[in-house]
């Protein structure tokens, strides 16, 4: 039998992008991130120092990343709320062919521009705008603004990993689980939600992450808000190391996040 | 083992491309605050055009009639020239310094706080006047400045100058306002509706306040801040902050603000107000009581720019008579050629800016780029310079 060889050749280009295009991106950043800047032009001066990580720890900057948690967990928790039981509609309610169209429905909004879609909040959410007619008020432009906006951008991004893990959860399992004697909520408990737990945490790692590196919508939507993204945006300009440092700070959160969600065995799936 | 080689090469790759672009070489002049000033020397003569020119202009200045069909001071040049022109607007001096790095740029039109940043850096050169017809009809009180030459070598050409008003909503701001204090002290009168200029130099808009207000301050020049003084300007910008509803830096975002009404009062330009009232926005522009901090432009050549002579040409043509004119008018400000004065639709234009008042011009503050050696003339105190603004500024908006 002829030895099996790894496709050395075929492998060469996508790897010599991931490793040059990507990695090398993440190195420069990082090795940016202990140099400093000329006071008076801005430019980048490479003396060695640790004061950029250091000035991460300050109230200014725990704050921004700690009020970027929060929305970046706020979005998540609702689009998990949203998610689950429309995915079950979905794939155990709905009949064959409304399932089609409710896929098409989840999936057309991804195809109109993420800047489209944050203009039509911005709009939404203007004084005597549709919400405002509508419910008699609004919450303006701020924190509430943004948390509802990106539920709104993400929400397919979790619908779907969760429509498909209803779709892989076999009837055979409620059904025995019903013929045992165990409730709807037992059911839901004890069968739904553990088989469903992997495709909720995949889903969260997209929610999770695009909040967490959004600056777009929040500078549209978030009238002064401050977040990790919209921090980077401003010290890109004047402080290139400092940015670099804080977009270290949120790739460090990532991976933290990711080892975790790697540990439910969520990520396998995906 | 051959990823981490590769991964080390990379390192060292990137080390040394910014080692070079950090460092300068063959500095033997020195500007005003002691700054090193690279080598350059300006073009001799003109060559042939090179067929294209890509301009950094705050927006407004450059306009090729894709905003407005009507407003359009390029597409003749273009034809007469050969020189096609494209245009890339910046909101910001920092976000216009930061561009003008990356030398895909050939001409500027560079404020105050951004010439000398870019001069020092080495992105601009040394202009020959002599190349530029319409030199000689420039203000003289615009030439030979400390922000667009050093040692009586010219870095650009004058371009127009102007002061940052207040912009208010006439029915919601009432009685109409002749004082910064509505978006300061009496700021919570309109909780949630204020808005500011999102770059540190704003902090100069509260300096100005200050000198006004608080005489026991002793700000002498905005610009020019002590420990103590900035922190003053910074403690009134974090209570301004708390009643600030956005912050703006693109100006259609401020237009859009005032129309919609989510803002009622904050500072702006000439040319945003006017784009807001052709919108039917219902607001009003003032230049109030304790003056006001602006700009004086400069429109510089990029040192790495492979389109010279259309850059030559491209500055000559935008402070001609006619084109100065037309952009005075169009963004409202002062221009620099005194024939532009002449050539105005407007009769009164210049009259109505003061193109020609020095004494007018003596209480604007143009923006200028705040360093140690304090800019006021004082010796026994340092000042702040911009990295520390720009650390404050991170606080108020934090």
């Amino acid at each position: 039998m002829r030895q099996r060889r790894t496709p050395f050749g075929l492998l060469a280009a996508p790897m010599a992008w991931l490793v040059v295009a990507y990695l090398g991106a993440l190195v420069a950043i990082f090795a940016t991130a202990f140099f400093t800047t000329d006071p008076f032009t801005n430019k980048v001066v490479t003396t060695f120092t640790t004061e950029n990580f250091s000035g991460l720890f300050t109230s200014t900057y725990l704050r921004i990343i700690g009020r970027t948690l929060l929305i970046a967990a706020l979005v998540t928790i609702l689009c998990m709320v949203i998610a689950v039981p429309f995915a079950y509609f979905m794939a155990r309610v709905a009949p064959r062919r409304l399932r089609g169209v409710l896929v098409a429905a989840v999936l057309v909004p991804l195809w109109a521009s993420y800047l489209v879609k944050a203009y039509a909040w911005r709009a939404m959410l203007q004084p005597e705008g549709v919400l405002d007619s509508v419910f008699g008020g609004t919450p303006g432009y701020g924190t509430v603004a943004v948390v509802l906006t990106l539920t709104y951008l993400w929400l397919p991004y979790m619908i779907l990993p969760v429509y498909s893990g209803f779709e892989r959860l076999p009837e055979a399992h409620l059904e025995a689980s019903a013929d045992l004697g165990g409730s709807t909520a037992t059911t839901f408990r004890r069968i739904v939600l553990p088989s469903l737990t992997p495709a909720i945490v995949a889903g969260s790692v997209f929610t999770f992450s695009l909040s967490l590196g959004d600056y777009i919508a929040v500078q549209i939507v978030g009238g002064k808000l401050q977040v990790l993204g919209t921090a980077v945006r401003q010290n890109i300009v004047l402080d290139l190391p400092f940015a670099a440092a804080l977009g270290t700070a949120s790739v460090v959160i990532m991976v933290v996040y990711l080892t975790l969600a790697g540990r439910t065995g969520a990520l396998d799936n995906l | 083992m051959r990823t981490s080689t590769k991964l080390g090469a990379m390192f060292a790759c990137a080390t040394l491309a910014l080692t070079a672009c950090g460092s300068d070489s063959g500095s033997d002049k020195k500007g005003p605050g002691g700054f090193a000033v690279p080598d350059l020397k300006p073009l001799d003569k003109l060559g042939a055009g090179e067929g294209e020119v890509s301009v950094l202009a705050w927006p407004g200045y450059v306009e090729d009639g894709s905003n407005d069909p009507k407003v359009d001071w390029v597409s003749d040049f273009e034809t007469e020239s050969g020189c096609k022109v494209t245009v890339k607007t910046f909101g910001t001096s920092d976000e216009a310094v930061q561009l003008m790095r990356t030398g895909q740029y050939d001409v500027v039109s560079a404020s105050g706080d951004a010439t000398l940043r870019m001069i020092a850096a080495g992105d601009v050169e040394p202009i020959n006047t002599d190349l530029v017809t319409n030199y000689k009809d420039i203000f003289d009180s615009l030439k030979d400045q400390k922000w667009n030459s050093v040692d009586g070598q010219m870095y650009g050409v004058p371009h127009g100058r102007g002061a940052n008003l207040l912009m208010y909503n006439k029915q919601k701001v009432t009685p109409a306002p002749d004082s910064w204090s509505v978006v300061f002290d009496d700021a919570s009168k309109y909780a949630g509706k204020i808005t500011a200029y999102d770059s540190p130099i704003y902090i100069a808009d509260a300096a100005n306040y200050l000198m006004a207000t608080k005489p026991e301050l002793k700000i002498k020049d905005p610009y020019a801040l002590d420990e103590k003084q900035l922190a003053a300007a910074v403690d009134l910008l974090k209570k301004q902050s708390q009643n600030v509803g956005e912050y703006w830096s693109d100006y259609l975002k401020e237009v859009q603000a005032f129309k919609n009404g989510s803002i009622v009062a904050g500072t702006t330009w000439q040319v945003i107000a006017n784009v807001a009232q052709s919108e039917k926005a219902p607001v009003d522009s003032v230049l109030p009581k304790e003056g006001s901090t602006g700009w004086s432009d400069t429109w510089m050549l990029g040192a790495k720019s492979k389109h010279k002579t259309c850059g030559y040409k491209l500055i000559d043509h935008l402070v001609s008579p006619k084109t100065n004119a037309a952009i005075a008018e169009y963004f409202g400000e002062a221009p620099a050629n005194r024939l532009a004065c002449k050539e105005t639709s407007d009769p009164n234009h210049c009259a109505t800016y003061h193109a020609e008042d020095e004494d007018y011009f003596s209480q604007v503050r143009f923006w200028n780029t705040p360093i140690e050696d304090c800019l006021d003339g004082r010796t026994d105190v340092k000042c702040t310079n911009y990295a520390e603004w720009t650390k404050k500024w991170s606080e108020i908006r934090g």
